[in-house]
């Protein structure tokens, strides 16, 4: 039976990874998450034949309700919810993914506490430091996601900073890490202090994140994912779960790779995003001044200007998915092509709220991927196209980031709008971007605003066009 | 079961952080997102680890850490592999054909 559940965990291990490599690519990408789904459901049906797993009936009992509650909750509302709020869903399932490493630690320590252990996986020497760093991490992760939940889910509006917010952070920082070096360097575990050590990790998932600007959330969140992956991984140390082991630290350095990615679309060290707070400085760049006004357009007007244009370049933002115009963009870009315009999509790597959020939509509103540029493709495109059409996008178009070096995104590689002939900008309202940096893209001389709800306002293009 | 100690299990991690790392660089930007959702998949496998502790669980205490444990790792698994699979369906070329 040993030898049966290792190799199950093995052939999950190659299925994961193979899984991985598959969904690498659009063609292969669905048949890619189901044999990391085969080999998930394979594992965890083995893990029932681990030695001492059916010794309590008791407990078998709760692990079956404790999987149908956990299963049940995640299913509906990963079924349920709205295609554009997705970034959010996958910061909470990622979270809990933490949260059970974490309460895995927990388990290990509170039982080396009271004397016992997990049947079978002993706690001591660098097994139980792991124990211990695994939580740590896994305890951030948790709090963190469901931080970044709550305000990518509007529930949370505010970036909250308490005074000295750092130096706070910093100091319960070091306090966890003595808590748990203490915990894991000791043969006698105190069970006040590993409660004590887990709400303080907990507390710092929290505080590590509030300060923390909505518009780098996806970067954070990708961070916590790899986060997660390392708790999952040092858990698997824990009890010697090879499948574990290798699955965590996969996602552990993928999503390490990942967060540098984005990062970089940014144009921002990592460090940057998470220790100093974006909006404080966007405020105090917002006061300068600038030349021009912004000149409106009416729907009727700007549907003219397309349908006559040769081509017409999109730049979808966070505000196209707010408004969920996907649909409309899908349906004005087959009017546009039935009349012989070359559409094209430029996606900006962190447009949204997640890199290739912008591409799920429009992918969900049947645009072919072929016409989905990104910023290096599209850029040299700019220049000659008659118009570009911007959705509710505003710091990733700015053209600040190439002039201002005073601007907190300059060296920010952003998309060229402002070099097509004309600009047509859809926005809700006259505020500024995620940032708090004014756009001088809107103040343009060929820049015309369409000011109204994505959906809204591509609804009057599209009916602008029909009426031709 | 096999004993995965010392220096193997530092073996096990360095190729692991390499293969993520590879396999994961010439992934395209418009599969980012599912990619990252998907990852959040796989280290739903903690549900593995889980149910191990939870069924050794002797105290009270124990089995309340436990249960939640399993129950938010179950979460984990499923909500990330529905999400995935999810997003990855509108890049079939398939159903792509069928709502033209």
């Amino acid at each position: 039976m040993d030898i049966f559940i290792q190799v199950v965990y093995f052939v999950a291990a190659v299925l994961f990874i193979l899984g991985l490599k598959k969904m690498s690519s659009p063609v292969t990408a669905t048949g890619g998450i189901v044999w990391a789904g085969i080999g998930m459901v394979a594992a965890s049906l083995v893990a029932f034949f681990e030695p001492h797993v059916l010794d309590h009936v008791d407990n078998l009992v709760l692990i079956i309700i404790a999987i149908g509650v956990g299963s049940a909750v995640a299913y509906i509302s990963a079924k349920r919810v709205q295609m554009t709020d997705m970034p959010q869903m996958i910061a909470i399932y990622n979270g809990m993914g933490g949260g059970a490493a974490a309460a895995i630690a927990a388990v290990a320590l509170v039982k080396k506490a009271s004397g016992t252990e997990i049947p079978g996986h002993e706690l001591s020497g660098s097994i139980q430091i792991l124990a211990v760093i695994g939580g740590l991490i896994g305890a951030i992760s948790f709090s963190g996601s469901a931080i970044a939940f709550a305000k990518l889910q509007g529930l949370m509006k505010k970036t909250i900073r308490l005074p000295m917010h750092m130096i706070i952070n910093l100091g319960l920082f070091v306090l966890t890490l003595i808590a748990g070096a203490i915990i894991g360097f000791s043969d006698d575990v105190s069970i006040q202090l590993v409660l004590l050590f887990f709400v303080m990790a907990l507390v710092f998932g929290v505080l590590f994140t509030t300060p923390i600007g909505g518009a780098d959330m996806p970067v954070v969140i990708s961070l916590f994912n790899a986060f997660t992956g390392l708790a999952v991984a040092f858990e698997g140390f824990v009890l010697g779960n090879a499948a574990m082991i290798i699955a965590g630290t996969v996602v552990g350095s993928a999503g390490t790779l990942l967060t540098q990615l984005m990062a970089k679309a940014m144009n921002r060290p990592i460090s940057n995003i998470l220790f100093a707070s974006f909006g404080s400085d966007g405020d105090a760049a917002a006061e300068e001044d600038i030349a021009g006004s912004m000149k409106e357009i009416q729907g009727t007007d700007a549907a003219i200007m397309m349908a006559y244009a040769e081509k017409v370049i999109i730049v979808p933002g966070y505000g196209m998915a707010v408004a969920q115009a996907q649909h409309k963009v899908s349906e004005l870009t087959k009017l546009l092509e039935a009349r012989g315009v070359k559409v094209m999509f430029a996606i900006h790597p962190v447009a949204g709220r997640m890199p290739g959020h912008m591409n799920v939509l429009l992918a969900e509103a049947g645009i072919d991927y072929d016409n989905i540029l990104d910023l290096d493709e599209v850029n040299p495109e700019f220049p000659t196209a008659d118009v570009a059409l911007v959705i509710g996008a505003n710091d990733v178009v700015n053209p600040v980031a190439r002039t201002n070096p005073d601007s907190p995104i300059y060296g920010m590689p952003i998309l060229d709008a402002d070099m097509a002939r004309n600009c047509i900008v859809i926005k809700r309202g006259k505020g500024s971007g995620f940032s708090g940096i004014e756009n001088h893209l809107f103040y343009a001389d060929n820049t015309r605003m369409l000011y109204g709800d994505g959906q809204k306002a591509v609804g009057e293009l599209i009916s602008g066009i029909k009426e031709m | 079961m096999i004993e995965i100690g010392g220096f193997t299990a530092l073996y096990i991690f360095m190729l692991s952080a390499f293969t993520g790392y590879e396999v994961i660089s010439r992934v395209p930007v418009i599969l980012h997102t599912p990619m990252m959702s998907g990852s959040n998949f796989i280290h739903g496998i903690v549900l593995v680890g889980a149910i191990v502790v939870m069924a050794g669980a002797q105290t009270v205490l124990e089995q309340v850490i436990g249960f939640i444990a399993v129950a938010l790792s179950a979460g984990n698994a499923v909500g990330g592999y529905v999400a995935t699979v999810r997003m990855l369906e509108m890049f079939n070329p398939k159903d792509k054909k069928g709502e033209a």
